[in-house]
């Protein structure tokens, strides 16, 4: 089961799926339909991250703000609720400025470079048993080659905006990304190994006994760094580091474009909480809520722990300080690589020894 | 590796200068070989000021020099003057000035921690600092209406009594903000990010800081006890029981611990000052400088006409948060000093900075220039 079987069930149970589906067989264009629904499939789960999003960046503001005793946006809606759309009316209604001595067409690419990757990336992960867009045999390695592309982006990004600001905080980003990319990977791989999959189902479905979390504590805490790290959020937002480079990459822009850098932003953060909740945190395996629909339970146990690991990240930004570029890279290196390599031989034994 | 020296200009407009400060950084690759503060954006002329205000008038624009910290540029103004012309002050006058120098030290130490943590990035300290400091402001707002610039020491003495409730008020912040330095201790100490950044961090050793002419916390976190208001005590310090806070270090680690250690120590001093504060006037009526009587309407226009120091010269420190703060007072017998110098603690420290950040990286630079606590108006005055 996944979205696509969902809304077919559905359209069965309205009896409209068989009829449509008869009436284009005849004239054999029956693909209208599978398009037709996996548009719909597109638009719900773009809908859905939007709607996170936009949650996030209001959650964000009052986590941040309580953890500072502030109280945060209060104005708009209860507790500030609507400020995320009053942010993005703000921002839609900006001028959208291109530098003169910027590179136009790949000034105005770049945020979707940074954009749809970071939608991408949920296709194969799994909101419940079947809220899934697709269940890819090679899953994992979707996910990790996907959020690559992001990086790019933000090199374009910063090379277009033509401002030594960008481009330094665009080749920061790609260091980073780079250095972060292979712990990232390699922890990834040591639940792979646990798992005997690359399917995100099937990595859920082997945690029912017991979470990866406590199976592999040092997987998962290499893995949430390099996550952290790869987000590019406090303590490791040299990308944008205030002091240093103004904004980064995207300090030229504004409006329409810097709106989607900052969606990426909030949905990566989501959908990288999506992940570790998938590898190590047991997706969305719970005790069943009573009086609930299983498929609604299990939504509900995905987005709790989902949320708990936003909130971490979240309450992380307001206690640490930023580390310095050569000491993030000097981690990325000598530190998380060995370890998520050791954690992967480690781990590779104790399967073959039969330990796990 | 050696490659192309490079100059970077930082600043003045920056967002970790603390204000309008410019260097010039001549960079090898990452590492900075020399830095070149470039000061003078901030400059107001205050020395020159002085030539043309009356001694009274000069008051509030010693507030405008460390604006952090501005109890302590009153005073130090205030003090050389009283010992030109030897003014004597009430006891109370005197307890009160230590109290409200005490807080202020204080509300500087938050101020420069938090500031410190923002340039590193970590927001958070500095709401921390201004919640606690927005307590003693309010204090201060009771006490003289401002709270920045507080015009509130005089010749002779302070211009107004504690108001009614400024001592309980006082009281409830002592009992509060113990358990909130545990708090930022609690948050930073042993953060490993903030030990990165700061352990080795900026160094000076106690033998260049003293060349340089550095005071404050800033020479105290490199293992030199030299603290005013202990080797030469003023106003009523002797009768406090206190310590100068000295750490071994010399790094950034060290002068935040200094800062910490001494916020505790203010408020021991506060608390102190507040258990034995004496009955009486808090302004004296000083034979030869004309007998006034206070009431701020009139003061302003009468009082200036007629306060005329003899002849002499004086130079009198303080300890201010920053470091050493000391006036050098000229007066020909008029009513105006003919020639005000003033040795502002940013701007000697200032100097160090060359010092501490050679062979580090930029991140760096800003970790260490924050960790000597400069305030532009006090460098450029």
């Amino acid at each position: 089961m996944n979205y696509y079987d969902i809304i077919v069930w559905i359209l069965n149970w309205l009896r409209v799926y068989e009829p449509v589906n008869s009436f284009l067989e005849k004239y054999g264009i029956a693909i209208i339909l599978k398009l037709f629904i996996i548009f719909v499939v597109a638009v719900i789960v773009l809908a859905f991250v939007a709607l996170t999003v936009m949650l996030l960046t209001w959650l964000e503001r009052k986590v941040f703000a309580h953890v500072q005793a502030r109280f945060g946006p209060m104005v708009t809606g209860w507790h500030g609720l609507l400020q995320p759309i009053a942010d993005g009316v703000k921002l839609f209604f900006k001028e959208d400025i291109v530098p003169a001595k910027a590179d136009k067409w790949l000034f105005t690419i770049a945020p979707f470079i940074v954009f749809v990757p970071a939608f991408l990336v949920f296709v194969p992960i799994p909101f419940g048993k079947s809220l899934i867009v697709q269940d890819l045999r090679v899953g994992i390695i979707y996910i990790i080659a996907v959020s690559a592309i992001s990086p790019i982006g933000v090199l374009v990004a910063g090379w277009a905006s033509n401002n030594k600001y960008s481009l330094l905080g665009a080749l920061r980003a790609a260091a980073q990304d780079i250095s972060y990319e292979v712990p990232l990977a390699l922890s990834a791989l040591a639940v792979v190994l646990l798992a005997g999959s690359l399917s995100t189902q099937d990595i859920v479905a082997k945690q029912q006994d017991i979470w990866f979390i406590f199976l592999m504590p040092l997987g998962f805490i290499i893995f949430l760094i390099a996550s952290i790290a790869e987000m590019g959020r406090i303590p490791f937002d040299l990308q944008e580091s205030e002091q240093e480079l103004v904004a980064g990459f995207f300090t030229e822009y504004s409006g329409a474009k810097f709106v989607f850098f900052f969606l990426a932003e909030y949905a990566h953060l989501f959908a990288i909480a999506g992940i570790i909740t998938t590898l190590f945190l047991g997706g969305w395996i719970g005790p069943l809520i009573p009086f609930l629909h299983p498929e609604i339970s299990y939504f509900i146990w995905f987005l709790i722990k989902c949320y708990a690991v936003i909130f971490f990240a979240m309450w992380l930004r307001g206690t640490v300080p930023r580390v310095r570029i050569d000491q993030l890279l000097g981690i990325g290196w000598k530190v998380m690589t060995p370890l998520a390599l050791i954690n992967l031989l480690l781990y590779g034994f104790l399967m073959a020894l039969g330990v796990i | 590796m050696e490659t192309e020296q490079l100059m970077i200009n930082m600043g003045p407009v920056h967002p970790s200068t603390h204000g309008v400060c410019r260097f010039k950084l001549i960079m090898n690759g990452e590492i900075i070989r020399d830095i070149i503060p470039v000061i003078g954006y901030l400059h107001r002329g205050t020395e020159k000021l002085g030539e043309m205000k009356t001694y009274l008038q000069f008051v509030p624009y010693t507030d405008r020099l460390d604006y952090i910290s501005a109890m302590p540029n009153n005073y130090a103004f205030v003090k050389a003057v009283e010992e030109l012309c030897g003014i004597e002050v009430p006891r109370r006058a005197e307890y009160i000035r230590v109290i409200v120098m005490e807080l202020n030290r204080i509300v500087n130490h938050l101020v420069a921690i938090g500031s410190w943590l923002l340039d590193l990035g970590a927001s958070t300290m500095i709401m921390y600092g201004f919640r606690e400091r927005e307590k003693v402001l309010s204090l201060y707002e009771m006490l003289c209406g401002a709270r920045m610039t507080f015009n509130y020491i005089r010749f002779g003495g302070v211009r107004d009594d504690l108001p009614p409730g400024f001592i309980e008020k006082t009281r409830e912040f002592l009992k509060e903000m113990p358990s909130r330095i545990a708090d930022y201790e609690a948050l930073l100490n042993d953060n490993e990010i903030f030990l990165m950044r700061m352990k080795n961090i900026g160094y000076i050793s106690a033998k260049d800081a003293i060349n340089i002419g550095v005071t404050g916390p800033t020479l105290r976190g490199s293992d030199v006890d030299y603290d005013i208001r202990k080797l030469q005590p003023y106003s009523v310090y002797e009768e406090f029981d206190f310590k100068a806070c000295v750490r071994k270090e010399g790094d950034s680690y060290a002068r935040y611990m200094v800062r910490i250690d001494e916020m505790r120590e203010s408020l021991k001093i506060v608390e102190q000052a507040l258990n034995n504060l004496p009955e009486g006037k808090v302004v004296s009526q000083t034979p030869g400088i004309g007998t006034y009587r206070w009431a701020p309407s009139t003061v302003s226009t009468f009082f200036p006409r007629i306060f005329n120091p003899p002849k002499g010269e004086v130079y009198s420190r303080v300890e201010a948060p920053k470091g050493e703060l000391g006036f050098y007072v000229v007066s020909d017998g008029t009513n105006k000093p003919y020639r005000v110098k003033i040795r502002s603690p940013s701007f000697c420290n200032l100097n160090a900075i060359g010092t501490m950040v050679r062979g580090l990286k930029i991140p760096d630079l800003i970790a260490a220039f924050a960790s000597i606590d400069i305030v532009l108006g006090d460098v450029d005055r």
